[in-house]
């Protein structure tokens, strides 16, 4: 007997609008489909109309947990269109932002992580701690969540010595507490059990279903844009990927644990290198017309920005491949043999950021006010039909 | 003396439903900020609840999508009253940077009464408190 469960849009799990169906039978999952859309603005259509320096308040707006990875990875590809190449000092405090949202994002996760597997005191530690790099960001930039510290050619504000010590006395307090996370996360034994073998994605999965960021690490994959394919201030840092082999969702805590330690030392790094200097560079209205792809590791794994300029103040398209897309397949895969009571662990566990991800198309029959997503397959089949279905004119003239 | 009682009673507890009508996630975790040790609404009594027929207040971001509207009205019959709806963020009040896209219903109160307008993009927890107080103060 099969039953099939429709969870959200609404619902109390996660904290976004997404619809899950699962096919069930008794306990176990046999299939799960996505149903996406809910949160579907239309910011690459509204990018076209806006300049580019609007366009990273826009870009910033994608997503509220990952903002500045969308506004840098778009100011990074935006730079190379207009080029100019933005100051050293301006680029170290663009990527010490970068680190210090990471640090960020991971102890969220870890928080509601926690509070999935039914922890909701280490819910709290970890939003308590948050507060602390969110105060430091906040000190830097001025605002909390979305820090608008970018601008073309380098970055808006300047630290001087006295918040740099702030920083620095930040970062030692959250790294005595993430060391007391990691025992939490390697060693109780409640907490480990809950975790351990839930959720399994073997490495040749990770793989064939093409997955990111901490879900690809956490399968033994070592795939980082900051190593494979670095803006050059990465080069200038020294840093490791954290991974893990246990291939669950034990392991996609244990990555993000590990990865905000390689966070601290990249920032006390940043601190100690930061060179002299302007920190931006005036930047052009125009940009010539070309192309580029711009690569980002945010702290859900890799984020794509493909921009294409028409030599306006306007870019003339942006596409935005978030991470939380390319980790979906996988998803679904690990949800077929999963249990119910594990969905939200599961579906937490690939820190699913759905405002990020929310780049479908959406069909709707003027006749019949019905709403369809379609994939791009399903648009292909219906143009061909409807090409072999006209009516064929031969001989026509052309009419130039 | 009975009806001061029911006033009291919902000063004390009010219990909201947190509602994301497509917003960019930033004012949700300001919200679920506000519930943690920092600044802690729960110490005024307000709990976080999961469905919205145990919520008196409705605490909706973002500027509506066209394909959550009918579910937002849904979510709001269900409802019991009296029931209260703030909208936080420059998204729920107008629609902010999204005003103008083709998807955008542009502000929540093209599609719920709204009770107490909270502006930010995005707000700070504290302002949330400073909403949720003075929607209190009006009962």
């Amino acid at each position: 007997m099969k039953f099939q469960i429709p969870i959200g849009p609404q619902h109390p799990a996660l904290k976004e609008p997404i619809s899950i169906r699962l096919t069930v039978e008794g306990e176990v999952i046999k299939d799960a489909d996505l149903r996406l859309g809910y949160n579907h603005r239309g910011v690459e259509k509204l990018a076209e109309e806006k300049s580019w320096i609007q366009n990273i308040y826009l870009c910033e707006r994608i997503c509220g947990i990952c903002s500045h990875s969308h506004a840098t990875c778009f100011v990074q590809g935006a730079e190379k269109l207009l080029e100019i190449e933005p100051p050293r000092r301006g680029v170290y405090l663009r990527y010490l932002v970068s680190e210090l949202e990471r640090i960020h994002s991971h102890l969220l996760w870890l928080g509601v992580a926690g509070h999935e597997a039914g922890f909701d005191t280490f819910f709290m530690y970890t939003w308590r701690d948050r507060e602390v790099v969110m105060d430091l960001l906040e000190m830097i930039s001025g605002n909390r969540v979305h820090y608008a510290i970018n601008t073309l050619g380098g970055v808006r504000r300047d630290i001087d010595e006295t918040l740099r010590g702030k920083i620095l006395e930040g970062l030692a307090v959250l790294k005595a507490r993430s060391e007391y996370y990691f025992k939490i996360g390697a060693a109780e034994p409640t907490f480990v059990a809950r975790l351990a073998g839930v959720g399994p994605l073997t490495k040749q999965q990770a793989m064939d279903y093409c997955a990111v960021g901490p879900m690809a690490r956490a399968s033994g994959i070592d795939r980082d844009v900051r190593k494979n394919d670095p803006h050059d201030f990465y080069n200038e840092v020294e840093f490791d990927v954290a991974t893990a082999d246990s291939c669950d969702v034990l392991g996609r805590t244990i990555v993000r644990i590990k990865e905000l330690f390689e966070s601290y030392k990249i920032c006390e790094q940043i601190l100690q290198k930061l060179p002299d200097g302007p920190i931006a560079v005036k930047a052009p209205r125009r940009a010539k017309p070309g192309e580029v792809v711009s690569r980002y590791e945010a702290p859900r794994g890799e984020n794509i920005h493909y921009i294409v300029a028409n030599g306006s103040d306007k870019p003339e398209r942006l596409k935005v491949r978030a991470p939380t897309l390319a980790n979906y397949p996988a998803t679904i895969e690990i949800l077929k043999h999963g249990f119910i009571a594990d969905v939200p662990l599961i579906f937490a566990a690939i820190d699913p950021c759905i405002c990020c991800a929310e780049r479908s198309v959406e069909l709707v029959d003027a006749r019949s006010g019905e709403e369809r997503t379609l994939r791009f397959s399903d648009l292909r089949r219906m143009a061909n039909d409807r090409a072999r279905s006209l009516s064929l004119q031969r001989n026509v003239a052309w009419p130039l | 003396m009975f009806e001061r009682v029911i006033r009291w009673s919902r000063k004390k507890s009010p219990w909201i439903l947190h509602l994301n009508s497509g917003a960019c996630n930033a004012c949700d975790i300001e919200v679920v900020a506000a519930l943690t040790p920092r600044f802690d609404v729960e110490r005024l009594g307000v709990l976080l609840k999961a469905t919205p027929r145990h919520a008196d207040v409705i605490v909706a971001t973002g500027p509506v999508t066209r394909q959550l509207r009918d579910r937002i009205i849904r979510i709001y019959d269900q409802t019991p009253d009296p029931k209260f709806v703030i909208a936080v963020g420059a998204c729920a009040m107008s629609g902010c940077v999204y005003r103008g896209a083709y998807n955008i219903c542009g502000g929540l109160d093209q599609v719920i009464p709204v009770n107490i307008y909270i502006p930010g993009c995005p707000v700070r927890p504290d302002a949330i408190l400073d909403g949720v107080v003075k929607l209190l103060n009006t009962l």
